[in-house]
């Protein structure tokens, strides 16, 4: 039978390629992509190619979404528009209306459709926050040991509550619910990204915590499958393994400088208002704590674990840009010549 | 008959790595700059808990080794108690003011067993919100004392140790020394019957002497949020100096291990059951414990 996809957040990198890979299926009839603002492939023709996706202007925080849903017999929602951090000039109180009234309005559209079979939710990690009580590892059915009460991560948490409430009205519909890990790889632009691209990183003095990614190609296919069948229940979505923030700094080639906690709160305000990195207390916490999860669940449900593992994702996302110079490792390889030409 | 050519026997191989102090000196320094250039690279690997088996090898044990070998003198008895491989439970006693006897316990079952096990110890989450120390003690293979963190590393075949008495050990006056503390809440227990690991009894003796805990100061502690501050013949009446540890003679002894395989895994949600088997592991510390502690002799060997 051939299905009809909704993609929210389509404008952004990883909601294109999701509505590209579900164009390029032909067991779909149809991919409408909305968003608040028109995709760069639409607007100047480069960026991701979104092949015949259909491209609807929408607000999430408008009633309109349920017009969209209704007219076009959507049966498949795949919903990745949660924003991670507040976009330029705008603050929090808009990205959480974004993130959480948008999710409640288009569970609302999606729970009155009777067309509605399928609902993938993009959720993040951070829902299992970042404390030094915490287990070294979350499976899915781990309680976070302190929920997180500020930004992306209470947003997530929030909009996971009405995912649930809305799975237990309609029983009927298979609801996905995904937790990312960062994502990585050539084309995303995160805070992550961002940070590990700058040649000196300030780091959280004696904190070295423990960072997962999962590549974008993964993530993908992964956002493709859960579109495409039928995979009820909560996961996990992480590439095998973890880094240490030390380990990716030093094969990015650039220089961490530990800064204490306090004077790491202070530089990432005067960092934020320069505009220069965006970073959430709950980012702060993730540099000082770190956090782990299990992407067991996943892999035995796809039959297939990602492609890029943690340390082959962060070390393809440093393909795609140049290298810094790694000044500490220069001076010892210096060194080692001068001895061994003795 | 057919002849039977000779052959050449392969000699057993030699450690993969040169002891410290052997090897010409050009080679030992080429590794060295190897092993830093490797390490600014970011060309090592860590697992899930972020243990970092070279770094732990080469730099932490490294540091302890002198501690260990010189002088508190280490010896241990019947380390092959501990298994060779899969997942195993030691249960130590816990003393000494600060967790040395963790420490030292590590180097023992890493140096001195055969397989060369880490031991991944399960710690306080004091200890993982503090700066540096937190993050050493990840590197080095140790994680949060919680059920899944146990069960997990248990699963994966690691051989894990607890110290069951906490704080309430360790920070024990002197004149209760080598006397077992209440065991936790038997949540070690629980932990390897669901794996089917056994539990591995350990008595650590020499550890009470190092730090002599006569005293503390509650309300400093109390304000500063550590469980105390000891006051002992040397701290801190010589400051710094007086965080040197005594160099008591110390005996490492490890017991019949205590089965649990044949238990099912829902014996974990029986208190009783677990209880019970708490009770057996903590008796038979305490019955090593005697043993062992006449066998050490005086703490102080020369000055006896």
């Amino acid at each position: 039978m051939t299905h009809t996809v909704l993609v929210t957040g389509v404008s952004r990198y990883i909601g294109a390629r999701v509505a590209g890979a579900l164009a390029a299926d032909p067991k779909i009839s149809r991919v409408i992509g909305v968003d608040t603002t028109p995709p760069l492939s639409l607007l100047t023709g480069e960026g991701v190619p979104l092949g015949r996706t259909e491209f609807v202007r929408v607000d999430l925080r408008s009633p309109d979404i349920a017009e969209v849903i209704e007219a076009a017999d959507i049966d498949v929602v795949v919903h990745m528009s949660l924003v991670s951090a507040p976009v330029r000039g705008g603050g929090r109180v808009p990205m959480k209306e974004h993130n959480v009234i948008g999710t409640m309005q288009l569970l609302a559209a999606c729970q009155r459709s009777a067309a509605v079979r399928r609902v993938v939710v993009r959720s993040t990690s951070a829902v299992y926050g970042s404390s030094p009580t915490d287990p070294a590892v979350f499976t899915e059915d781990v309680e976070p040991v302190e929920a997180p009460h500020s930004g992306y991560g209470k947003d997530a948490t929030e909009v996971e509550g009405y995912v649930r409430g809305f799975a237990r009205r309609r029983p009927d519909v298979t609801v996905s619910l995904l937790r990312f890990v960062n994502l990585m790889g050539p084309g995303v632009d995160s805070p992550i990204t961002r940070y590990l691209r700058q040649p000196v990183v300030p780091t959280v003095f004696g904190f070295d915590p423990r960072l997962q990614f999962i590549h974008e190609d993964d993530a993908v296919e992964v956002l493709r499958r859960m579109a495409s069948e039928d995979h009820p229940g909560t996961f996990n979505v992480t590439g095998d393994g973890v880094m240490l923030l030390s380990q990716c700094v030093r094969r990015a080639g650039g220089v961490s400088v530990p800064v204490p906690s306090p004077g790491f709160r202070i530089l990432s305000a005067v960092a934020r208002r320069a505009g220069l990195v965006e970073f959430s207390p709950e980012q702060l916490r993730l540099l000082s704590h770190g956090r782990a999860v299990d992407g067991g669940r996943l892999a035995a449900e796809l039959g297939r674990r990602p492609g890029y593992d943690t340390a082959a994702a962060f070390e393809d996302f440093l393909r795609s840009r140049q290298a810094a110079g790694n000044l500490p490792l220069r001076l010892v390889d210096g060194f080692a010549d001068l001895i061994t030409a003795r | 008959m057919t002849a039977i050519p000779a052959r050449v026997l392969p000699l057993p191989m030699e450690p993969d790595e040169d002891p410290p102090g052997r090897g010409d000196p050009d080679s030992r320094i080429a590794g060295i700059l190897d092993f830093i250039h490797r390490r600014l690279a970011g060309e090592y690997e860590v697992d899930e808990f972020g243990f970092d088996a070279e770094l732990n090898d080469k730099v932490l044990l490294e540091l302890l080794r002198p501690l260990y070998r010189h002088w508190f003198r280490v010896e241990t008895v019947d380390i092959s108690n501990v298994p060779d491989t899969g997942g195993a439970l030691v249960v130590a006693n816990h003393s000494g003011t600060l967790p040395l006897d963790g420490l030292m316990l590590q180097v023992a079952l890493h140096d001195d067993h055969p397989a060369r096990r880490p031991m991944r110890a399960l710690g306080a989450d004091l200890v993982y919100k503090l700066p540096v120390i937190g993050h050493l003690a990840r590197k080095s293979g140790h994680t949060l004392a919680c059920p899944e963190d146990a069960d997990r590393l248990l699963r994966g075949g690691e051989l894990v140790g607890v110290f069951p008495e906490g704080f309430k050990g360790i920070g024990k006056p002197f004149s209760e020394r080598y006397h077992l503390q209440r065991f936790g809440r038997g949540g070690f227990v629980a932990s390897a019957i669901r794996a089917g690991v056994p539990i591995v009894p350990c008595a650590i003796v020499g550890a009470e002497e190092i730090y002599p805990k006569i005293g503390d100061f509650p309300a400093l502690a109390r304000l500063l949020g550590v469980p105390y501050i000891p006051i002992t013949p040397l701290f801190p009446w010589f400051g710094v100096l007086g965080l040197i540890p005594l160099p008591s003679k110390w005996l490492i002894g490890f017991g019949t291990p205590i089965r649990t395989d044949e238990l099912s895994p829902a014996v974990a949600d029986d208190p009783m059951a677990v209880f019970n088997l708490t009770d057996q592991v903590r008796e038979s510390v305490q019955q090593l414990l005697e043993e062992l502690l006449p066998r050490r002799g005086p703490a102080f060997p020369p000055l006896a």
